[in-house]
């Protein structure tokens, strides 16, 4: 049996940018009550908000569940939107296919998945087009 | 864990119990026990929000009486930028300065003077540092600081390390004295700070025991306003001359300081949701390529603090006129921009004071009371009414798990087992 995890689960949505990273502002205040390390919770949040951030622009949100183990934190974000064709193209930096109004935003540098992968201790993406995609992390707590 | 000292006080007797304080607390700093606000002295960050919202005056703050103040003494007036923003129909600050002299003052010491010095060393501050650790944050405004080591400590290397205006000027004033006049000695001296905000109090009463301070008195902007105001005479032409220009007194309100850096790679934000989003934007890391980033607790600047007299959207105008026939600076430094800081211009950097808000020492138990706090959460009603005395209900189910309440606290939940007794013919 695995041990049991503090869960949170956030609506990420996604007709509402303004909000976006407001699960990661949440997180972030838990995190300080457990005794998180300050520099685990920033990785954390960069991390979340970025995939947030994703949610927002290409999937109209999503779910963003935190489990938090006394060692370490997991963050599955899961989206019902288009999917990632090719998933290692995604992950290099600098490759987005933000439309233009996003990336006048100063959004959509193409810096999402490279940095959720540069914060995490693990990352997983499971895509499938036109079905959606699941993105878990993991970061081991100091 | 080291005390700080605080300037906002409750006064039980006016204390209705009501939740007003309670919600607008941003750090959750407040609960109402036994009927009456009290405030975790941990948590408070001085903002006075609580004394901004009461509606029945039983929030305070404490500041030194203008009658307390020892009138033997050399006495130099500190005014704050923010003061020149609080009186109608003045368009010269010498007036204001007059008037200070004839309440009693015997030197005045413009805070605005200082902020110029302040501004010319955060420039040379920003172009000798590391670019990598931009953008810089102010640390003007002491609830500025208390919220970045309470709730930021990851952000503490961004402030800038400088002193700040008030400190610098009391510093200056009091050299300025002994040189002018030889037969005074150090004791014989006080400055006096005319402050809009309690923070500013604080900020003195906590100067760490390490550092000298250069401020004696402070004292409210509200009540010093009238005993100047009528010693204030438009009829008599003034014996002193403002020394600062519209830099220093800029600083008055929101933008002022950032927009003295003279380039366009600044921020300023002001009220205190605000700057905690900006503070939350800064540390995502998803934030504009900037030098500079200015945060004011008070909506609108300094002329926002709870202890101005005048709304400080009027004030903002009002400064606007005394600008108008100011220089632009009056107070450069003269040597190279190069040179190292003085290490008498630099402030101390505030401690990581993050484990106020921790539930529990110990990793392992405060993963346990999470878990229960949880589980209890899920059974209050997630209202937020605040008549239990938490400002949430999540704040609630956690001091019900530190044993400061009690579930039967929450009266939504007490309503409704009625109603199901009732029901089932009990």
């Amino acid at each position: 049996m695995e041990e049991e995890a503090l869960h949170f689960h956030f609506d990420v949505d996604g007709n509402n940018f303004a909000s976006a990273g407001e699960a990661s502002v949440q997180v972030k205040r838990l995190l300080r009550q457990m005794g998180f390390s300050p520099d685990t919770i920033r990785r954390i949040s960069i991390a979340m908000y970025e995939g947030e951030i994703n949610m927002v622009i290409h999937a109209h949100g999503g779910d963003a569940d935190v489990y938090v183990y006394p060692d370490k934190i997991r963050v599955v974000l899961s989206d019902t939107g288009p999917g990632i064709k090719d998933v290692s193209l995604a992950m290099q930096e600098g490759y987005s296919t933000a439309p233009d109004n996003i990336r006048s935003l100063g959004f959509g540098a193409g810096m999402g998945l490279p940095n959720m992968k540069r914060y995490s201790d693990k990352l997983e993406v499971r895509s499938t087009v036109g079905v959606g995609t699941v993105i878990e992390m993991e970061f081991i707590s100091a | 864990m080291i005390v700080y000292k605080h300037s906002v006080s409750l006064d039980a007797t006016k204390c209705k119990g009501c939740t007003t304080c309670l919600r607008r607390c941003p750090t959750q700093a407040i609960r109402v026990r036994d009927g009456k606000a009290c405030i975790n002295p941990n948590l408070c960050i001085d903002c006075g929000e609580c004394i901004r919202n009461c509606p029945y005056q039983a929030k305070q703050a404490t500041f030194d009486k203008v009658e307390s103040i020892d009138r033997s003494k050399y006495l130099i007036a500190l005014p704050a930028p923010s003061l020149f923003g609080q009186f109608a129909n003045l368009d010269d600050a010498d007036y204001l300065l007059q008037g200070l002299l004839n309440f009693g003052f015997n030197d005045v010491f413009e805070v605005a003077k200082a902020a110029e010095i302040v501004t010319d060393y955060t420039r040379r501050y920003i172009r000798q540092s590391d670019k990598t650790k931009r953008p810089f944050i102010s640390n003007a405004c002491p609830v500025v600081v208390r919220l970045i080591s309470l709730r930021f400590p990851s952000l503490r290397n961004k402030l800038i390390p400088i002193t700040p205006p008030v400190e610098v000027a009391g510093k200056l004033a009091k050299e300025r004295a002994l040189k002018e006049h030889p037969e005074l000695k150090e004791e014989d001296i006080r400055t006096v700070f005319i402050s809009p905000c309690p923070a500013k109090v604080s900020w003195v009463k906590n100067t760490p025991a390490e550092k000298k301070c250069y401020i004696d008195y402070v004292v409210s902007m509200s009540d010093i306003y009238f005993r100047v105001l009528s010693q204030m005479r438009r009829e008599e032409i003034p014996t002193v001359e403002s020394e600062s220009g519209v830099v220093g007194i800029s600083w008055a309100s929101s933008g002022g300081e950032a927009s003295a850096l003279m380039n366009d790679r600044y921020l300023a934000a002001d009220g205190i949701e605000n700057i905690i989003r900006v503070l939350d934007e800064i540390e995502t890391g998803h934030f504009p390529d900037l030098e500079f980033v200015e945060l004011n607790a008070c909506p609108g600047g300094c002329v926002g603090g709870v202890m101005a007299v005048e709304n400080p959207y009027i004030a903002r105008v009002r400064l606007q006129s005394i600008r108008r026939y100011m220089p632009v600076m009056m107070n450069y430094l003269q040597d190279d921009p190069d040179t190292e800081i003085p290490e008498a211009m630099l402030a101390t950097k505030p401690g990581d004071h993050s484990s106020a808000e921790l539930l529990h020492s110990d990793r392992a138990q405060s993963f346990r009371m999470m878990l229960e706090i949880e589980k209890i959460y899920k059974q209050l009603p997630g209202m937020d009414c605040g008549s239990c005395g938490a400002p949430t209900c999540h704040a609630h189910a956690e001091d019900i798990v530190k044993g400061e309440s009690t579930l039967d606290e929450c009266v939504i939940r007490m309503r409704e087992l009625l109603k199901k007794k009732e029901q089932n013919g009990e």
